[in-house]
């Protein structure tokens, strides 16, 4: 459950970088995504004409702060954004330094506790720091989106150990891996790990043919969620042979 | 009678091919007409290396609207396009090698000798041509005047031809703006022949020489119709990827910024349209030198199909 809605689909679907509006709107129909995000930062409330198409896929709309630099221009964002929508969703996306687009995780905390106490649901951009979590979750999240790897990089899930700690240690807290995912192959990865969500852009965006990733990325999603949920053997150090081999016929 | 609305590339150019196959026109710009976005324009003609985002059609349209601009424009110049990533954006160069079509890797310094010892490799495109759109437009009114075409702001006499760009919204309801910003350098000690993109995955940029020593930077892409002059981020992204090209540019002089609203479809295609008896050739996005000479083709070929329009 995130922030008591219930998804059929846990791919999130990012709407920059598309060729053209129509393009977004086709990948996201195949992609199946119910939920899709949105920058406003740069765009402003000149931005009207993209929003429009984008609130006529249909889908729930998540806002996000992207481009914000600090806590102030994120509520302030975040605030337009309610406006524009009509919605209390919001990504909060506070980038600390401008090139790696890495989180800022005291900007972030400090946005996250004036945003739950103005009644928004917070979905925080976060990295998978154990203790930042906890404090996102004593400022009023009540989902966390810890990156994969920095944003548009494609590297996927690059600290693997520290991801799967994440999970152990919320294990009742929605996670959505946001950010770096760039194959298809690397989004089953975050659903076996145990993710609720993905959420990812440039891989579709930028793909020759965004309309057949993002098939692709819903069936990867779809596919880890049930290798999760169906119980994955685990791994051993030695081959097992699976059919047995007494009683077999020695032919020799 | 044709009254051909709006003076900007699309308009010019489908005024001048109209005049040229013979049919009496005049051409209409309101005195309160918003200076066109094409003024602002790179004035590639790229429709290989659009061909990344843009889909087939533009590439093979494109292409033929090369010609028509070396019939055109005196300041058209077929020298290629080069394509150039920083170090560590080099998968980037993969992915636009993959994208587009008609191109070679070369070593940039066999093209461009200035730019020694800065990109180990990129894409060369040959095919590809660039110009002053400026001065192209110029001319283009210049030629339609020799013509005997009146270009007034009256109201119009004849059968609508519509080339208001994003004006045309309140007849055009799904046309958007996306915002374009751009500058304008003085460099005269900076020696590039061709137009140069550099690929960046967040900020994209081209520059495009041009006459004495001048050279445009281009350009954003912002989903937004907001007016008004270039925004510091515009500015700054802009000004770091030229550095990045040629350091040479941190002492060149801004001679120049603006910022223009591109007039789009949702599909960012462009098209000649018919409705309400008035023909709308519009939706030119970003490839508005490109694309509009086919569209003022395609535009005279109707009329000539059929005749009744022309009257």
């Amino acid at each position: 459950m995130f922030y008591g809605v219930e998804l059929k689909t846990r791919l999130m679907l990012g709407t920059a970088q598309y060729p053209s509006p129509a393009l977004l709107r086709e990948a996201i129909a195949a992609s199946g995504a119910e939920v899709i995000t949105l920058s406003l930062r740069r765009e402003g409330t000149g931005g009207a004409a993209f929003r429009e198409i984008i609130k006529r896929s249909g889908c729930r709309i998540l806002p996000n702060t992207a481009g914000c630099h600090t806590a102030r221009e994120a509520v302030t964002t975040a605030r337009m954004a309610r406006e524009l929508f009509g919605t209390d969703w919001i990504k909060l996306e506070v980038i600390g330094h401008a090139d790696t687009l890495q989180p800022d995780p005291f900007a972030l905390i400090e946005a996250a506790r004036i945003l739950c106490a103005e009644g928004f649901s917070v979905f925080p951009y976060t990295t998978e720091n154990l203790i930042v979590g906890e404090k996102l979750i004593e400022a009023g999240c009540q989902v966390l989106m810890p990156w994969g790897a920095p944003i548009g990089s494609g590297q996927g899930l690059r600290n693997l150990e520290g991801l799967r700690a994440m999970r152990a240690h919320f294990p009742d807290v929605p996670l959505v891996i946001d950010a770096g995912i760039g194959a298809p192959s690397q989004a089953t990865q975050a659903m076996e790990l145990g993710f609720d969500a993905v959420l990812l852009n440039t891989a579709v965006a930028k793909a020759t043919d965004p309309v057949g990733m993002a098939r692709a990325f819903a069936q990867a999603v779809e596919a880890g969620r049930l290798a999760r949920s169906s119980g994955l053997m685990p791994q051993r150090d030695m081959a097992q042979a699976s059919t047995p081999i007494f009683g077999m016929a020695e032919l020799a | 009678m044709i009254s051909v609305l709006g003076a900007g590339v699309a308009g010019l150019c489908a005024a001048t091919e109209l005049a040229e196959r013979g049919h009496k026109l005049e051409v209409i710009l309101p005195k309160d007409a918003p200076e066109p976005a094409s003024r602002f324009a790179g004035g590639m003609l790229a429709p290989f290396c659009e061909g990344e985002a843009a889909p087939e059609e533009v590439v093979i349209a494109g292409q033929a609207s090369i010609g028509w601009w070396q019939r055109h424009a005196s300041s058209f110049a077929q020298r290629g396009t080069l394509v150039l990533a920083a170090p560590r954006d080099r998968a980037e160069l993969d992915r636009f090698a993959r994208a587009t079509r008609a191109h070679d890797w070369v070593d940039p310094v066999t093209l461009e000798p200035e730019l020694t010892g800065r990109f180990a490799r990129g894409l060369f495109y040959p095919g590809e041509a660039h110009m002053d759109p400026v001065q192209a437009m110029d001319e283009l009114r210049t030629g339609l005047l020799e013509r005997g075409v009146a270009l007034h702001s009256g109201a119009p006499s004849g059968r609508i031809v519509d080339c208001r760009g994003l004006a045309a919204r309140d007849r055009r309801p799904a046309l958007r703006a996306v915002r374009g910003e751009m500058l304008e350098v003085l460099a005269p000690d900076i020696a590039l022949s061709r137009p140069v993109r550099l690929l960046h995955p967040r900020f994209p940029c081209y520059i495009v020489p041009r006459a004495d020593g001048r050279y445009m930077i281009g350009a954003t892409m912002v989903e937004s119709d907001r007016t008004g002059p270039v925004t510091v981020r515009a500015a700054m992204e802009l000004l770091s990827a030229a550095w990045t090209l040629h350091p040479g540019f941190a002492e060149a002089q801004i001679v120049m910024t603006g910022a223009g609203l591109r007039p789009a479809y949702p599909d960012n295609l462009p098209t000649v349209a018919l409705q309400d008896d008035r023909i709308h050739l519009n939706g030119l996005y970003r490839h508005g030198f490109l694309m509009a000479p086919v569209l003022a083709v395609q535009l005279a070929a109707q009329f000539e199909r059929d005749p009744t329009h022309a009257h």
